[in-house]
């Protein structure tokens, strides 16, 4: 007997759909899976096996073929057991196809016949949906995560046993209640920044424009503090915005689902794949998890190199491309990039008496700032140990207020180039468009001249000042606003 | 040609062989200095021909001396020719002032670049700028300073293309104005490499000089023997930034012998790196805190504060961040309170303040004051 069911394997950050066909013939029992698995595939048979028979259904003695199709494509993780369980149970008479026809299906089974939950549920229900499926089956602990996605039917099951329910002619499983909002309970607050007038600037800059921040200060003076904050003041994500981030960290197994914006702080021994993406088959990295939030970057100078400069073209694009031997995949990165460094090796900078940094040292420390990735960083902040007496003193402003401001210079962005894009993001034919007095140009000339402006900086000083024109609430951007970026961006003395 | 000179002003064949025996003894004046101090090569070189084969390879003393003898005055020439360097000696017209009365001073100069004629080296036209290699950003920033400011007044900065401070203060001064560099080796070879493409910006629009023949590489001993040259050829040596026993204290020591003007800048009093400098303070070199005080110690020789030293005219905030500036205030926060504005307006006046040369930036976000003097102050 024949039967076949439809299931996914991830490849990159999308769920590509499966046919999963069981044939049972007379012969010597044995059970073969082809179609290009990968071993924990391949070792599906013995979970299928013991939980068939450990939940009362019979195993045929008979020699079965399992047959994955497309068979180029490379199926890999456990996902796919519960739908050669099931098909397998059609084609051995126990269920009746019919019933199954047009379900997709995707778990992990334990030897007890329990369903275990997979990686990527969303991304399969939207693929389920795509296919016209009438549906998916997923285990129960992926239920929240899956219902997320509109305009398909989730079911949930705790076992493979409640399939029985196909045989009577009804849908097994539960309906899932999609995950909460919880939005912004948990995340820290800026009020706990006291003093730092700069630094508060800086930030609510960066967030305002989606530009790139640089804080520089020594050990202690609370640039990790103020990076874990920025999330708090950024605009919340739309709802297409929570389904696309939930969709990654679903595939990436990125911890619990949460419906503000990603944060992520890789620590500075990262390699390059593991930032950017790869291996084979290519997998996400860091700064695809922290798509549409921040990717913080504590360290700066003691990453390696290589995994820096792969940041660059994700950085213009907001989007990864990476080639193996087996194809090319694109995945979204676009981030806001926070980084700290210390101002040199030991960290106490050469202000204070007690570094006795040689210049060498410092500029082998710092080389990693230079260049191109240091072109790609809008504003650099110099962080000083807070003041004792703002230590002391009262709270911050808090995030809701900062966030107000950068809402309403988000929205006059927004008008400007299309919604949701903010400065930043702005190409260079737009950037030739701003409106920008003749003082504010001449003073960009000044500095051109004074300080060597490459091209790319040029058209960020400009799309930075254009940020600070918005917060302020200015038409065109004004000899003040240009000076002020340029202040943020400053490069020169190094 | 390839000179700034007239062929008359080339060196004499004499000078020229000493140069070259000098460079043919190297290998033994090295294995003589070695395990001595330092110091002792200049007086070495003090000897005439034959007694210094005599003293460094007294076994090969008179093979050396008439191999020698028997160097040819045309291939010779052709050499440096070869090399587009021009040379210079005492006997003839052209020879830099500083150089003519000293004992310890070479008596041929091999050198490279056609930017001006060395003859213009003159004591009170020239300063010698000099410091640590392992510099401290500090240290580093002071150089440059003085560099561009010194070459601005109209003076020939001169220095030794090593690493650290001598790097920064050829940097600065090729910026704005004349700069001259004294090599251990021959004046064709860049050294340190990595100074390669400093060499080339400082032979647009500098010199550089030599007391050896082209290709000669740089041994042990040519430091301090270059040195002495550096400072003899000014009347005034600066010190930027030297350990407590560092190479430039003797470049010091030399021209105080030799009866010039040693001043020195000052560093933190717990810095290590300035160790060496504040001493010198101490024992009664002039302080510089920039191009300002060489100028006016030089002052006695006719020189003035250049117009280039004025910065443009200030607006009223400007001036207000400029004042919090001098007064100790080196990060926007303490800034802005000092200068009674906002945190947004003084920031924006600084990157003004910036792009007109009165303050600059370090990574850290910490503003400094330039040499650069306010309009009308």
């Amino acid at each position: 007997m024949l039967a076949e069911t439809t299931s996914f394997t991830l490849e990159g950050i999308t769920a590509r759909p499966v046919r999963v066909e069981v044939d049972i013939h007379r012969g010597l029992p044995s059970f073969q899976i082809v179609g290009l698995p990968d071993a924990a595939v391949r070792e599906a048979r013995e979970r299928v096996r013991a939980a068939l028979v450990n939940t009362g259904f019979e195993f045929p003695l008979r020699r079965i073929t399992a047959n994955l199709a497309p068979a180029d494509l490379r199926k890999a993780g456990p996902g796919l057991d519960l739908a050669i369980a099931t098909a397998l149970l059609a084609a051995g008479g126990e269920l009746p196809p019919e019933q199954l026809a047009g379900w997709a299906l995707a778990g992990e089974l334990a030897l007890d016949g329990s369903v275990r939950p997979v990686r990527g549920a969303l991304a399969m229900a939207e693929s389920a949906r795509e296919q016209s499926c009438r549906g998916i089956i997923l285990p129960a602990a992926n239920g929240p995560e899956a219902a997320l996605a509109p305009g398909v039917e989730v079911r949930t099951i705790e076992s493979i046993s409640e399939l029985r329910q196909f045989a009577r002619g009804q849908v097994p499983g539960q309906k899932p209640e999609p995950a909460g909002q919880i939005r912004n309970h948990a995340l820290p607050d800026l009020r706990d920044l006291r003093g730092q007038p700069s630094l508060r600037r800086a930030i609510e800059v960066a967030a305002a424009g989606g530009h790139a921040l640089l804080m520089v200060g020594p050990p202690g003076s609370g640039k990790s503090l103020a990076a874990r904050r920025i999330p708090s003041v950024l605009p919340p994500m739309s709802s297409d915005e929570i389904l696309e981030v939930a969709r990654i960290a679903g595939v990436c197994g990125a911890g619990p689902l949460r419906a503000e914006r990603p944060f992520r702080a890789p620590h500075h021994t990262v390699s390059a794949p593991g930032l950017v993406g790869g291996g084979s088959p290519p997998r996400p990295g860091e700064i695809t998890l922290a798509h549409r939030g921040v990717l913080f970057l504590d360290e700066l100078c003691e990453f390696r190199r290589p995994a820096l400069e792969a940041l660059r073209e994700p950085l213009e694009s907001g989007e990864v491309t990476i080639s193996r031997a087996n194809g090319r995949r694109t995945l979204p990165a676009g981030f806001t990039l926070v980084a700290a460094a210390n101002p040199c090796p030991c960290g106490r900078g050469d202000e204070d008496p007690q570094c006795e940094c040689s210049a060498a040292a410092v500029a082998r420390y710092r080389s990693t700032l230079s260049g191109a990735l240091a072109d790609r960083i809008d504003i650099i902040v110099g962080v000083a140990q807070p003041d004792p007496e703002a230590m002391a003193g009262e709270d911050g402003e808090c995030s809701a207020a900062v966030r107000e401001r950068v809402l309403i210079a988000r929205e006059r962005m927004s008008e400007r180039l299309g919604s949701g894009r903010p400065n930043a993001a702005a190409t260079r034919a737009e950037v030739s468009r701003f409106e920008v007095e003749p003082e504010a140009r001449h003073l960009l000339i000044e500095a051109a001249r004074s300080q060597k402006l490459s091209g790319r900086s040029h058209d960020r000083a400009l799309r930075l000042a254009r940020t600070l024109a918005d917060l302020d609430g200015s038409g065109p951007v004004r000899e003040e606003h240009l000076a002020g970026a340029l202040q943020l961006r400053r490069r020169s003395g190094s | 040609m390839s000179g700034p000179n007239d062929d008359s002003n080339e060196a004499c064949p004499v000078c020229l062989r000493r140069s070259w025996l000098i460079a043919r003894l190297a290998p033994f004046i090295q294995v003589a200095c070695d395990n001595r101090a330092g110091r002792r090569t200049p007086e070495l070189l003090r000897l005439s021909d034959q007694d210094l084969a005599a003293a460094v390879a007294p076994r090969r003393a008179d093979e050396l001396l008439t191999e020698n003898q028997r160097l040819d005055e045309g291939h010779l020439r052709g050499t440096l020719e070869a090399a587009d360097c021009w040379s210079c000696c005492v006997h003839g017209a052209g020879f830099p002032e500083g150089l003519e009365d000293g004992a310890d001073a070479p008596c041929c100069l091999i050198g490279r670049g056609n930017a001006f004629p060395v003859e213009e080296v003159t004591m009170s036209g020239s300063v010698t700028v000099v410091g640590a290699r392992r510099a401290t950003g500090y240290g580093l920033e002071v150089a440059r300073m003085l560099g561009s400011e010194l070459a601005s007044a109209g003076l020939v900065v001169v220095s030794g293309l090593a690493l650290g401070i001598d790097g920064a203060v050829h940097r600065g001064a090729v910026e704005r104005g004349r700069t001259l560099a004294v090599l251990a080796g021959g004046a064709d070879r860049p050294y340190p490499a990595t100074h390669a493409r400093l060499y080339r910006r400082i032979l647009e629009s500098g010199l550089v000089i030599s007391e050896m023949p082209p290709g000669t590489r740089p041994w042990r001993w040519g430091f301090p023997a270059r040195n002495r040259i550096m400072a003899a050829l000014s009347r005034m040596t600066v010190v930027v930034e030297a350990a407590r026993r560092s190479g430039s204290l003797i470049t010091a020591e030399m021209a105080a012998d030799a009866g010039r003007e040693v001043g020195a800048v000052p560093g933190p009093v717990t810095a290590g790196p300035s160790a060496g400098t504040n001493e010198l303070i101490a024992s009664g070199a002039a302080l510089v805190r920039g191009g300002v005080d060489v100028v006016e110690r030089l002052a006695g020789m006719g020189l003035s504060l250049p117009e280039q030293l004025f910065g443009p005219e200030l607006g009223e905030s400007e001036r207000l961040i400029l004042d919090a500036v001098e007064g100790g205030h080196s990060l926007v926060d303490g800034i802005a309170p000092a200068a009674g504005l906002g945190v947004a307006r003084a920031a924006a006046g600084l990157a003004r303040l910036e792009i007109a040369g009165y303050v600059n930036c370090s990574l850290a976000g910490e503003y400094r004051r330039t040499g650069l003097a306010a309009a009308g102050s």
